[in-house]
């Protein structure tokens, strides 16, 4: 079977049968990333000599009897938002282009423990701020499966190559939706973790309390290997839950026979939502029905206030993280001005420095949580809009008290044109309605493909469960994945 | 509330970004969108409700006192942009 048709569980059997060597299945991607890449920009950084040594070290400790994990020898593509010691970190951003990590994040440093090679790092929205990657410095990623449209974001990079066959797993990170956005737009399967469950040591940070890192994959069962390799304690994080991740993948054949589904009414019945996505929903839920599921109908009451709770507190949290960009330690530094007279050349240096360091985007962020952090705004806005999240989380609680799982649309419509959306940020904003509730309230979430538009777009599904109920999650949209007989299915590329 | 291009000014200043006229202007129209659109906050009832910094309420996360290797000085200048090999170097604070 061609290695790109292939999940990555498969390919995994085939490695430890010795079916093919590590180095075959890297060079196999690499190829198709050297012939396909072009048409896609879903790379911003290769390094085939690194990429095929790590290969070459696999298949040696394979060959000398090492005890290897199911991951060793299948290779990954890097959000380029995670620090990598042997390969830049550039986060789509002019800031910092070229930076070289001194040390590898957590996540980075599990699946190099697991042997698995990177393919290389992938692009993003810059600072992951953004829902489409055309805020990148290195230009938009566009879709696998229409090239005049975006792959979303910020994850696009990682959804678009496994989209296109290019990788058979990435990372991706999820602030308010930037894994299971593009999954969705890509047709391939993604996952935010319960908030903690993945460490964010090494991982530039966004908003420090939505920010998570999650896989990306063809199958739910992929999805649930990466995690086995990335998630757990870190004593590196402060903000990681201090326990033991359990068997995600040992874990997926225990779905219970019966589960409770809500379909959330605010969702399903609000205007914006594209017929065609409402219609693959509803078959999406009639599938769970058969599984095992028994549906109805609840509501989140504060849903209206997701969108702007969020607009508030991750620019506010952005404003202060990206604070440590100033031009004195690290990354870029402006030329210093024309000889002007200053009462500070070291101010200075900060605002040239910033104001060309960072794009529209990232600046908008930094300017709109400034204000809503400023003395006599601070009460309106930011903590305003902490009170609202534990509103919103509330209303989550309240919920799982009479069902086990959510099920609802990812976004509102199919991937939008290149170009279309970016005159108008608030009209960005708007197409995260359905996937920032989850980071807000810290909850599990996963995109599944579930169908496609008549112009034959993908359109995916989300499953949502409680705080800690990553392993019910992924067992369900395993379950799903079965019922339908998904296998993966890269995009068509010539 | 609405942000005036005054108030875009001042946060400027304070976030260290060097705005252009043209850019003032813009990101003042931009800005006005957005905080006009996140105001639908204001009509929310949260009296009595505590604020929720983080999604998952952790605390007291503490590390023992321990040493621990941490960057060599070689590694933390390695970016730097300008240095002399034992500090970083930055313009003067005071002109």
């Amino acid at each position: 079977m061609e290695l790109h048709l292939a999940s990555a569980a498969e390919i995994s059997r085939q490695l430890v049968t010795k079916q093919i060597s590590a180095k075959e299945v890297v060079h196999h991607f690499l190829s198709r990333i050297s012939r396909l890449d072009a048409g896609l920009n879903a790379f911003v950084h290769i390094d085939t000599e690194l990429s095929l040594h790590q290969a070459e070290q696999i298949d040696n400790r394979r060959a000398s009897g090492d005890a290897l994990n199911p991951l060793a020898g299948v290779p990954i593509a890097i959000k380029d938002l995670l620090c990598t010691t042997d390969m830049p970190t550039t986060c789509g951003s002019r800031f910092c282009a070229g930076y070289m990590s001194p040390y590898d994040g957590t996540v980075i440093a599990r699946m190099r423990a697991a042997g698995m090679p990177w393919l290389g790092k992938t692009n993003l929205d810059e600072f992951a701020m953004g829902g489409s990657t055309e805020t990148s410095i290195f230009g938009a990623t566009r879709n696998p499966w229409d090239v005049g449209r975006t792959s979303g974001g910020s994850s696009g990079g990682s959804a678009a190559c496994v989209a296109a066959g290019l990788a058979p797993l990435a990372i991706g990170t999820d602030t308010g939706g930037s894994i299971r956005q593009p999954a969705a737009f890509c047709g391939v399967s993604g996952f935010k973790p319960t908030y903690g469950s993945v460490s964010r040591y090494g991982v530039v940070a966004y908003a420090s309390s939505l920010d998570q890192v999650g896989p990306m994959a063809h199958t739910v069962e992929d999805l649930a290997l990466a995690m086995d390799v990335i998630s757990g304690h870190d004593p590196l994080d402060s903000t990681s839950l201090p326990r033991v991740a359990p068997g995600y993948a040992a874990g997926l054949s225990q779905t219970p026979l019966r589960f409770r589904v809500g379909v959330v009414r605010e969702q399903i019945e609000s205007e914006g939502l594209n017929p065609e996505v409402r219609a693959a929903i509803v078959n999406a839920l009639s599938v769970l029905k058969d599984c095992g599921g028994e549906v109805r109908e609840i509501s989140l009451p504060h849903s209206k206030s997701w969108v702007p709770a969020y607009y508030v507190i991750a620019p506010c949290e952005a404003s202060s993280n990206l604070s440590r960009f100033d031009g004195a330690h690290f990354g870029f530094r402006a030329a210093s001005g024309d000889g002007e007279k200053s009462s500070s050349p070291l101010v200075d240096m900060y605002s040239r420095t910033r104001s060309q360091g960072f794009g529209a985007e990232v600046k908008r962020r930094i300017m709109l949580g400034t204000y809503a952090l400023s003395a006599g705004y601070y009460d309106a806005y930011y903590l305003k809009a902490l009170q609202v999240r534990r509103l919103i989380r509330h209303d989550f609680d309240l919920a799982f008290q009479d069902v086990d799982l959510l099920v609802g649309p990812v976004t509102p419509n199919v991937a939008f044109r290149l170009g279309e959306k970016v005159d108008d940020p608030l009209q960005m904003y708007l197409e995260d309605l359905y996937t920032v509730g989850a980071n807000l309230a810290g909850l599990p979430a996963l995109a599944i493909p579930c169908g496609r538009s008549q112009a034959g777009l993908p359109i995916g599904v989300q499953l949502q469960g409680k705080p800690l109920d990553d392993a019910f999650v992924l067992q369900i949209g395993h379950r799903y994945q079965q019922a339908i007989g998904w296998r993966p299915s890269p995009a068509p590329l010539s | 509330m609405s942000i005036s291009q005054a108030d875009v000014q001042r946060i400027a200043q304070l976030a260290r970004l060097q705005l252009s006229e043209a850019e003032l202007v813009a990101y003042s129209v931009q800005l006005r969108a957005i905080v006009s659109f996140v105001d639908q906050l204001q009509a929310v009832d949260t009296v009595g409700v505590e604020p929720m910094v983080h999604a998952i309420e952790l605390s007291n996360v503490l590390a023992a006192d321990e040493v621990r290797a941490g960057l060599s000085r070689g590694q933390a200048l390695a970016n730097s942009p300008d240095h002399d090999a034992e500090c970083f170097r930055v313009p003067a604070v005071l002109g």
